[in-house]
């Protein structure tokens, strides 16, 4: 590990418990620098989780900590947020934690466009309980829920966070982790809520019962299916045939909740001194 | 002192005036009846001292939303009813486990499921004790009157900060709802409890380890002790652990934490006991028609006091069973199907003949009933 | 031995009986009594018959709820038809006599004041009906001092109302003496 980004790692507590091949490792290194590189402050930044692989990450990161219920992950941290609107929350979720279990506050949370940086590793399965399908399975794929093949149709989470509300969305992978440190660099100093879906890939899980090979093959597949956002702009749709987007999908800066919540306090005391 | 001056509310608003005076900033929450009111206020008057408010997009985030807040520091309360409490079970565990202070006021109506919404009802005091899954401590208090509204809601707040436990405060619809005169005291004359900072610097910080007090230090996200907090068993430094003697060590503390100051939790009221043949055990709304009936029936001769447990969870055990051993008999009225009855037949079945009298039809249990059960236990 | 009175005020939803049953309670808590105030809900808030009830006392009051009340009154033809068997003996019955026709109670006395007609025609305002006939209902018991009724309903109306009120209260209060025993 990068010396200087010690300080912001429970060195104590590595290694992690991910399997071999788990891109959430890179994910969680995107976020230690993008947190080391915005220079926010450190003592005053929560990192809040819901349950799942992803949910594990906190835990190794050297911040206040909250490893929380499965899909309320963005119910505490709205909480922390609106309690103590001076501190950086960060979320960090799966695809089931926040879509499934957890769609609801995923929704209404980006509607209040309240200031969270939310980091959604999506591994297209549910890997701690051993490889069900989630809201992010494609159809078609197979899981140990969907032996035959996924018959749901899978979300799009970008699309569903700017159709929510969220003034700032962007998508990275675990093999444009540069792009991802950026995003969420970008998604830290927007003043609302951030989504940055992150690709993670799970060979445990979702890999090999797919057939998709090795952790560097998936890796090989996410440098192959995206396009960057502005490279897309230029291509013609049937070059954009099972390709994903990457890049800064959405930046529409918005009233943000604890500060208009805030404004409103300020009117009530002045109101009351008059 | 100053007395401040009568005046008439709901038990609702004494709720939520006692929340505030007890220094909660800090509320989350769902509309369902027969609890809104509480919600209202709180909208209301949070946001003029600084405070915050939110309607969540459901009864599970209100429960997750408040324990957040209370993890910066802040005093966190949350109200609701019947299908809201089952919802908010989750999260209720989740602060037992991680020791996270918060109160939850519940108005209950008539169960289960919807039930009736502005049916009076007793029927959630066993979920009060075992809502959540798993063994866990839980303090739960039964207000009677609309003062005790305000009162105990203080006191739950204080509790919640002190032994860093969920607190239940139990209305039942009619003393949620019922206006009643109340002279409230003044801010200067009411205790209280902030809970314990960490006396340590933040590297010397262990979040679970505690002393004699078995209960330990907390300190505000934000302040730089950079501390961790999971809802799986964990050892003293707050990170999961799944050694046996560790989660014992865990699982024994949190359910004797509370023991050590049963002095100070366990509250009663016992009124004409002194003499009494029979006892009548009863709670809430219910009190109020079994001490119509303790008057009527003393007018009439008949040697019979009431117990009234105010603290519900933990039962005030003792209390009982010193009443319980002078008495032929003790019966329980309660609007439900003989919840709290079980605790009290545990504990006075050696000693005397116990019977309920059980009723939840929305209707609330009469003095005239309880005489009736009175005479015929006699 | 101190009274219980109990108060049943009723009527269809949106007469305005809860707010009278909510002044009533604070005019006898400026009075200095003992009282207790509870309502129905529901469907009931919506058209349908609309009850509030009230206890004062000089004593602690105990069970909350109305047994049987001394007191009814009864704006609309359905509560009355409803709460009219449910009342004490040598108890109290007072009804909106330009809404409801051919009343008769066995048990108690029944004194019939055209109050939504009084408060349409003669006050000038038909929202002030619930205030009549509170006055009147206080003036026929004299439950608690009129000054006392008087600063309660003050406390409670819109700004800008207060005379409206008062002459509906005077209203009130006159036929109320008219029908004193």
């Amino acid at each position: 590990m990068r010396p200087d980004l010690q300080e912001l790692f429970r060195m104590e507590k590595l290694p992690h418990i991910w399997c071999p091949g788990c891109g959430h490792g890179i994910i969680m290194r995107a976020i230690a620098e993008a947190i080391k590189e915005s220079g926010i402050d450190m003592d005053k930044t929560v990192i809040v989780s819901g349950i799942g692989c992803s949910s594990r990450a906190p835990g190794y990161m050297n911040f206040d900590t909250c490893h929380t219920i499965h899909g309320r992950a963005l119910a505490f941290a709205t909480g922390i947020k609106l309690a103590n609107p001076e501190l950086n929350v960060f979320v960090i979720t799966g695809d089931g934690d926040a879509t499934a279990i957890g769609g609801n506050h995923f929704i209404h949370a980006a509607r209040r466009n309240i200031d969270l940086n939310v980091i959604l590793f999506n591994n297209n399965i549910y890997g701690m309980t051993g490889g069900q399908y989630s809201p992010l399975t494609p159809t078609g794929s197979k899981a140990t829920t969907s032996p035959y093949g996924n018959v749901e149709r899978n979300f799009d989470i970008p699309t569903l966070a700017i159709a929510a509300g969220a003034s700032y969305v962007g998508r990275g992978t675990a093999y444009h982790d540069k792009l991802l440190k950026d995003l969420i660099i970008a998604g830290i100093n927007n003043k609302g809520f951030s989504l940055i879906e992150a690709i993670s890939m799970c060979p445990t899980s979702f890999g090999r019962r797919n057939k998709l090979g090795n952790a560097a093959k998936m890796l090989e597949l996410q440098k192959t299916a995206a396009i960057n956002v502005k490279a897309a702009q230029k291509l013609p749709p049937e070059k954009l045939e099972g390709k994903f987007l990457i890049g800064e999908l959405h930046n529409k800066p918005a009233p943000e909740f604890t500060e208009e919540y805030d404004k409103l306090i300020a009117k009530l005391r002045k109101e009351a001194e008059q | 002192m100053t007395v401040n001056k009568a005046r008439l509310i709901q038990g609702n608003q004494a709720c939520a005036e006692g929340a505030i005076a007890a220094g909660v900033t800090f509320f989350a929450g769902y509309p369902i009846t027969p609890s809104t009111e509480i919600a209202e206020i709180m909208s209301e008057e949070l946001p003029k001292i600084g405070g915050k408010f939110i309607q969540m997009e459901d009864e599970i985030g209100s429960m997750a939303c408040i324990l957040g807040a209370s993890l910066t520091g802040k005093k966190v309360l949350t109200a609701s009813s019947g299908p809201g409490i089952s919802l908010k079970q989750e999260a209720i565990g989740y602060a037992s486990m991680a020791e996270i202070p918060c109160v939850i006021v519940n108005v209950q109506r008539l169960g289960p499921s919807t039930g009736g919404p502005t049916s009076t009802a007793q029927g959630d005091i066993m979920q009060a004790r075992w809502g959540t899954h798993g063994d866990h401590p839980i303090i739960a208090l039964c207000p009677a009157t609309v003062k005790e509204c305000f009162d105990l809601t203080v006191k739950a707040v204080n509790f919640a900060e002190k032994f860093r436990t969920p607190v239940y405060v139990l209305l039942d619809e009619i003393i949620g709802h019922m206006r009643e005169k109340v002279i409230l005291p003044n801010k200067e004359d009411i205790e209280i409890v902030d809970r314990k900072r960490p006396s340590t610097k933040p590297g010397d910080y262990k979040p679970y380890r505690t002393d004699e007090s078995l209960i330990p230090e907390m300190a505000d996200y934000g302040t730089g002790y950079k501390w961790h907090v999971t809802g799986l068993h964990h050892d003293e430094t707050g990170f999961p652990t799944t050694k046996p003697a560790l989660v014992e060590k865990l699982m024994n503390r949190l359910m004797s934490k509370l023991d050590k100051y049963k002095e100070e939790i366990l509250l009663w009221q016992e009124e004409s006991t002194d003499d009494a043949e029979v006892l009548i055990v009863a709670y809430g709304s219910t009190a109020r028609s079994a001490l119509d009936a303790v008057e009527k029936l003393r007018e009439a001769g008949i040697k019979v006091g009431l117990f009234r447990p105010i603290t519900i969870w933990p039962f005030p055990e003792e209390a009982l069973a010193r009443l319980a051993a002078n008495v032929k008999g003790v019966i329980v009225p309660e609007m439900n199907y003989g919840q709290l009855y079980l605790e009290v037949e545990r504990i006075c079945k050696d000693k005397c003949k116990t019977s309920g009298l059980f009723k939840a039809n929305s209707e609330p249990i009469t003095p005239d009933e309880i005489i009736a059960k009175v005479r015929e236990v006699l | 031995m101190s009274k219980r009175w109990e108060f049943r005020l009723s009527g269809t939803g949106g007469q305005g009986l809860i707010t009278a049953g909510i002044i009533l309670a604070e005019a006898a808590v400026l009075a200095g009594k003992e009282v207790v105030q509870s309502q129905s809900y529901g469907p009931e808030a919506r058209g349908g018959a609309s009850k509030a009830e009230v206890i004062i006392d000089e004593k602690q009051i105990n069970y909350p709820k109305v047994v049987i009340p001394n007191v009814l009154l009864a704006m609309s033809p359905q509560p009355a038809n409803k709460y009219g068997s449910e009342i004490k003996e040598n108890g109290l019955i007072i009804i909106d006599s330009s809404l409801i026709s051919d009343f008769n109670n066995e048990k108690a006395r029944v004194v019939e004041i055209p109050i939504t007609k009084l408060a349409k025609e003669d006050v000038g305002n038909i929202l002030t009906a619930n205030i009549l006939a509170l006055s009147a209902v206080v003036g026929l018991t004299k439950v608690v001092d009129f000054e006392y009724l008087k600063e309660a309903v003050l406390n409670r109306i819109p700004k800008g109302t207060e005379e409206l009120n008062i002459k509906a209260m005077e209203i009130g209060w006159q036929w109320a003496e008219k029908h004193v025993v």
